[in-house]
């Protein structure tokens, strides 16, 4: 305990952080992305996929019990996602006390320089997102056991859709330099396998993009009813 | 040419600075960039002005003392060259230079464009060497080191200590200088031993120092003068957290 | 000028200092043959007990190879160490900018190398002006060092077996330099550094950077401190110790354009001179042949290239002074060839010292091309066609691009123009066998003694010999000083530091207060140009009367119209480099004085007095086969020469020819 509390305590402790937790989001994000798309089986079998990570593990135990521990999975590491996030960013403001007259910069992307307001935007929207569809009290028509139903009445309003694109925007920016970060961080990458992950960042942000925009883009145009 | 310089002025860490607008006439385009710097010095000396505090040593880019962020760049920006390398025919006629000096918590200004990278000397003290003593060491030639890690050990060993990885870096993070020197020497046999304890502490040092973390921009790489390459931090960032699991000290 | 002759027997104990008409220049060069000499000082000398090795403080100046090698090796057998740089970091020394290599006689390549064919190497290089039994001991230690390096991590390169790859280098018949790409000297110091910054670490060694020594303190005749400025404060300081290192390099700034790094200075060893420390055979100066040319009178330094570009390329000036065509545009019949021409057998690849006195002959004839005039072609196109630009941008490339960034000019479109320069010093503070200087306690190490080289230094010996003085052979020999001296209890209070700190204080204000009208900086051009034109590549007797006629004007002028702006209680680049630059002036009338009194020419310096036929180098073993230790007299112009004869017993003296 005494050894993981002073590896935190390094700025590449909180980044290893950082890198885990961002996998295990990431991991989360794709299965999700799969998810979704089964609406396009229509009402009975996309609420029979909902009913389903509801009761997985039954018999053995007892009905939510895997989706809760999958949540407060998802819960902790999203909050070290974030805590460690701002402890760095704290630090990197910190250690340039004052800055420069002239910015340039050489290597840097859009993605690198917005990791972080990215990161803040995108828990914006997960506060949002969880209010709109597991909590439904920012949902107009919310019905509890409903998934179609709250999925379909959400993405006929285009301004939804608008926020959900911009979202889903926000998370391919966030992975593009996001997922390679991972490798880097936790000292998988070398000059061999850059590219690889490299690749794998690029995938992931275009993939998961394209992924979860389908589903609102379908509803709206009228191809998912 | 002519150019128009706003250098940051600042007489020692005590007082506040600020920028300065000099105008310069017939810099010739052969002169190196510090080469143009001392002309314009020995103006402001005869004119008894006090010239710009600047530091440089060797002037062939290998000792790592200069330092200058030209236009946001750190070096000026031309790839794999320090400010004494780089030469005016790299900038344009008329063109305006603003000079700043490295800004980062850990390397305090000291005069004009000076600052104090002692820094990195004390993480180097803190574990970036091989503890072995003069005598007693056995034949050279009894460690084989495979070539592809002696060269890429050299690749990380090339690193001057010139502090522009520091400068460049968003956060004013000194990962890639620490990792070079990880890497240097973990790379090689003989700093097999140490490993462990060498990272724990250089990285104690580093985060000691008031040095930012790393978000993996690549700034640093990119205008590194020896272009160390940012697998070097992958590697130190490794070797921590196999030194933390298994506990070395 | 007066002398005194001090001849040293060998063969015999020359310990006993009553052999000696000047006891201060007994050379203590052990007896017996001279592979056993090492091995018995060794022997010979009094060991300080371990738990007694804490109570000695030692001070050195430099954070060289020699330098950072010493201190870190007397504070890892336990001595206390404080250790001065000018730099910000002891990692910045300008070891760091040689290229080439270290030599070390492994015979790893089974190639007939051995410890006595790099002595004999290394005194014939030297032109047979060098002590045999240091350099045989220095041959002796290169192995160590190169073990030494490999256990500190220096990435030397390796083969594909693993095991450490050697080149030949500087025209030597044997493969037995070691390198780190072309960046040895920085490899090799930075193991020197990481080895200091783990005693710094261990609190053994106090590291003062940016901190220049501005003299030296002797109480009853010992070296017991220096007075320092803290570069950033200006505070003047005393440090006391019981033995001074002095390990600041070479002097060819005095020449204002080198290939030193700008901070590169004599005021350590020439402030010990004016102290009593005998300064040695200050002419021996080397130029290296390949560097690249001067752009315009904006030029802060020379840099060097690779003297084996001249493997491939050939050399070449028009025939016709005056002939400004573009050079493609100069038919082969208008090109001369010239080393190709002179020396037919070495052709482009000729010593270093003559061909660079060959450059300098067709630049003196106006021949000379690019701006100034100060320059000659190193064309690669013969070499291209023959075996394709790819092959040369294969062995090549890093130059050229160094070339290409620094000239603006493509080699690979037009030939490179090169002209020599001036790199290393041989000359420096006289040392014994121990490297003590003629001023008790005062030991001098690396460039700034004269030891080893003779009159020219071979290739890839420089980085050698630092490490040889700091890592193997210092830090036995100043164990004997300590034991056997009886030092006085003294603190920095005491009256010598406080009568030196007081001159120094006035020196800074003195300089502060001219207020004139010239900068530093070009009276430091005009004593460079000077010394360069009459004491380089060439020297002869009516210009070196010249410049010893008018370097005194120029310092008188100097010390009445110099303009220094600025605080002394700050940091203040103008101030240090007045300091550095008016003891330049001294030196260079010394070095002029010692260039006229050595009528032969050897190794670096040439006298157009003495050369054979074919217009060589002819030395004159007869009469000057000595070292010339010049003693400070309080007065310039007038110093004492005192001898120091050199035999050799070892090697046979023969006279170099290069047809």
């Amino acid at each position: 305990m005494a050894a993981a509390v002073a590896l935190y305590r390094s700025s590449i402790g909180k980044k290893a952080v950082m890198a885990i937790t961002g996998f295990i989001g990431y991991g989360y994000v794709i299965l999700h992305m799969i998810g979704n798309l089964k609406v396009f089986e229509g009402p009975e079998g996309f609420n029979h996929y909902a009913e389903f990570l509801r009761t997985v593990g039954e018999p053995a135990v007892p009905e939510r019990t895997l989706l809760w521990v999958v949540r407060i999975v998802l819960l902790v590491a999203v909050s070290a996602h974030v805590i460690s996030a701002i402890q760095l960013t704290r630090q990197g403001i910190e250690s340039r006390p004052q800055g420069y007259k002239v910015k340039r910069r050489l290597r840097a992307n859009f993605a690198s320089m917005t990791l972080r307001w990215g990161g803040v935007a995108l828990f914006l929207f997960l506060i949002y997102h969880l209010m709109h569809f597991t909590f439904g009290n920012a949902h107009p028509t919310f019905i509890q056991g409903d998934a179609y139903h709250n999925v379909v009445s959400a993405f006929t309003n285009p301004l939804t859709v608008g926020i959900y694109l911009l979202a889903v925007a926000a998370l391919g920016v966030h992975l593009y330099h996001g997922v390679w970060s991972i490798f880097q961080t936790i000292g998988l990458n070398d000059e061999r396998t850059d590219a690889l992950w490299r690749g794998l960042s690029v995938v992931s942000a275009i993939g998961l993009f394209v992924g979860f925009s389908i589903v609102p883009v379908a509803v709206l145009t009228g191809l998912v009813r | 040419m002519n150019l128009t310089l706003q250098v940051w002025r600042q007489k020692n860490a005590a007082t506040p600075g600020k920028y300065v607008t000099y105008q310069l006439a017939d810099v010739s385009p052969d002169m190196s960039f510090l080469e143009m710097l001392d002309v314009l010095n020995q103006e402001l000396i005869l004119k008894g002005e006090e010239p710009i505090a600047f530091d440089h040593d060797c002037r062939e880019g290998i000792c790592g003392a200069c330092g200058v962020v030209i236009n946001g760049l750190a070096h000026g920006g031309q790839r794999g060259t320090t400010a004494c390398q780089l030469h005016m025919r790299h900038f344009k006629d008329g063109e305006t230079l603003t000079l700043e000096p490295w800004r980062a918590k850990a390397f305090p200004v000291i005069k004009d464009l000076i600052v104090d990278r002692s820094a990195l000397d004390r993480i180097i003290q803190a574990g970036g060497y091989v503890s072995v003593s003069a005598g007693g060491v056995p034949d050279a030639n009894t460690i084989a080191v495979p070539k592809e890690n002696a060269e890429k050990a050299m690749d990380a060993a090339a690193c001057i200590g010139c502090g522009a990885c520091v400068a460049a870096c968003p956060n004013a993070s000194a990962m890639l200088f620490t990792g070079a020197k990880i890497a240097h020497l973990g790379l090689l046999p003989q700093g097999q031993i140490e490993r462990g304890r060498r990272v724990i502490h250089m990285v104690e040092q580093m985060d000691e120092e008031g040095f930012g973390g790393c978000t993996n921009i690549g700034e640093c790489t990119a205008v590194c003068p020896k272009e160390i390459p940012l697998d070097v931090i992958a590697r130190m960032n490794r070797d921590l957290l196999v030194a933390k699991i298994t506990g070395a000290s | 000028m007066t002398t005194t002759d001090t001849t040293t027997t060998p063969g015999v104990d020359v310990r006993r200092p009553l052999e000696f008409t000047d006891a201060r220049l007994n050379a203590r060069i052990p007896t017996g043959p001279i592979e056993k000499k090492w091995e018995q000082r060794q022997f010979d000398v009094k060991l300080v007990n371990p738990t007694n090795k804490r109570r000695y403080h030692v001070i050195v100046v430099g954070s060289g190879l020699a330098g950072a090698s010493a201190s870190a090796t007397l504070a890892e057998l336990g001595y206390n160490v404080s250790c001065f740089c000018y730099q910000d970091s002891p990692r910045r020394a300008h070891s760091i900018a040689a290229q080439g290599g270290i030599n070390a006689a492994k015979n790893y390549r089974n190639d007939g190398d051995s410890i006595f064919r790099l002595f004999y190497d290394t005194v014939k290089g030297g032109d047979f002006r060098a002590r045999e039994a240091n350099v045989y001991r220095l041959a002796q230690v290169s192995n160590n060092i190169i073990d030494q390096c490999v256990a500190q991590g220096v990435p030397f390169a390796r083969e594909y077996s693993g095991l450490l790859d050697n080149r030949s280098f500087g025209g030597a018949q044997v493969s037995r330099t070691f390198y780190a790409r072309g960046q040895t000297g920085q490899q090799l110091l930075l193991g020197a550094y990481q080895a200091l910054s783990h005693q710094i670490e261990l609190g053994k060694v106090k590291m003062f950077p940016r901190t220049e020594m501005l003299d030296l303190v002797l109480i009853d005749g010992h070296a017991r401190g220096i007075v320092t400025r803290d570069m950033v404060t200006g505070k003047i300081e005393s440090h006391i110790g019981d033995a001074v290192v002095l390990a600041t390099g070479g002097y060819s700034n005095v020449f204002y354009l080198s290939t030193n790094a700008k901070g590169c200075n004599t005021s350590a060893i020439w402030r010990a001179h004016r102290r009593g420390a005998f300064f040695a055979n200050p002419c021996y100066t080397q130029i290296h042949p390949t560097c690249i040319p001067v752009s315009g009178d904006h030029q802060s330094k020379l840099t060097l290239m690779s003297e084996s570009l001249r493997n491939d390329g050939r050399v070449w000036v028009p025939k016709q002074a005056g002939d400004t065509r573009p050079p493609p545009q100069i038919p082969e019949e208008d090109r001369d060839y010239y080393l190709e021409r002179k020396y037919p057998s070495f052709g482009n690849l000729a010593p270093r010292d003559i061909s660079s006195r060959a450059a300098k002959e067709v630049c003196d004839n106006g021949r000379g091309v690019g701006p100034g005039g100060l320059g000659v072609y190193l064309d690669f196109t013969d070499a291209m066609q023959r075996l394709g630009e790819a092959a040369i941008r294969e062995r090549y490339g890093n130059l050229f691009d160094m070339y290409e960034r620094i000239t603006g000019e493509n080699p690979y479109a037009q030939p490179m123009r090169i002209y020599p320069a001036v790199h290393y010093t041989m000359g420096g503070l006289w040392v014994d066998y121990d490297l003590m200087s003629t001023i008790p306690g005062l030991f001098v190490i690396g460039e700034a003694n004269f030891s080893d080289h003779g009159a020219n230094r071979l290739g890839a010996s420089a980085l050698m010999q630092g490490l040889a003085d700091g890592y193997f052979i210092l830090p036995y020999t100043i164990g004997d000083y300590l034991v056997g001296s009886k030092l006085a209890k003294a603190d920095t209070s005491h009256a010598a530091f406080r009568e030196v700190e007081s001159e120094i204080q006035q020196r800074v204000e003195r300089l502060l207060s001219i207020n004139g009208t010239r900068t530093v900086d070009s009276f430091h051009r005009e004593l460079g140009k000077l010394v360069w034109d009459e004491c380089g590549m060439a020297r002869n007797d009516t210009g070196l009367r010249r410049a010893l006629a008018r370097i005194p004007e120029l310092r008188a002028e100097f010390w009445e119209n110099v303009k220094v702006p600025g605080e002394g209680n700050d940091l203040n680049q103008e101030l240090e480099k007045a300091g550095r630059v008016a003891d330049f002036f001294e030196l260079a009338e010394l070095m002029c004085l010692d260039a006229l009194h050595r009528t032969e020419s050897c190794g670096g310096h040439f006298r157009e007095e003495s050369q054979t036929e074919d217009g060589e180098a002819q030395r004159d073993d007869e009469k000057f086969s000595y070292v010339a230790a010049w003693e400070y007299t309080g007065k310039l112009e007038a110093p004492t020469l005192h001898r120091e004869h050199l035999t050799f017993e070892n090697v046979k003296l023969q006279q170099r020819s290069y047809k």
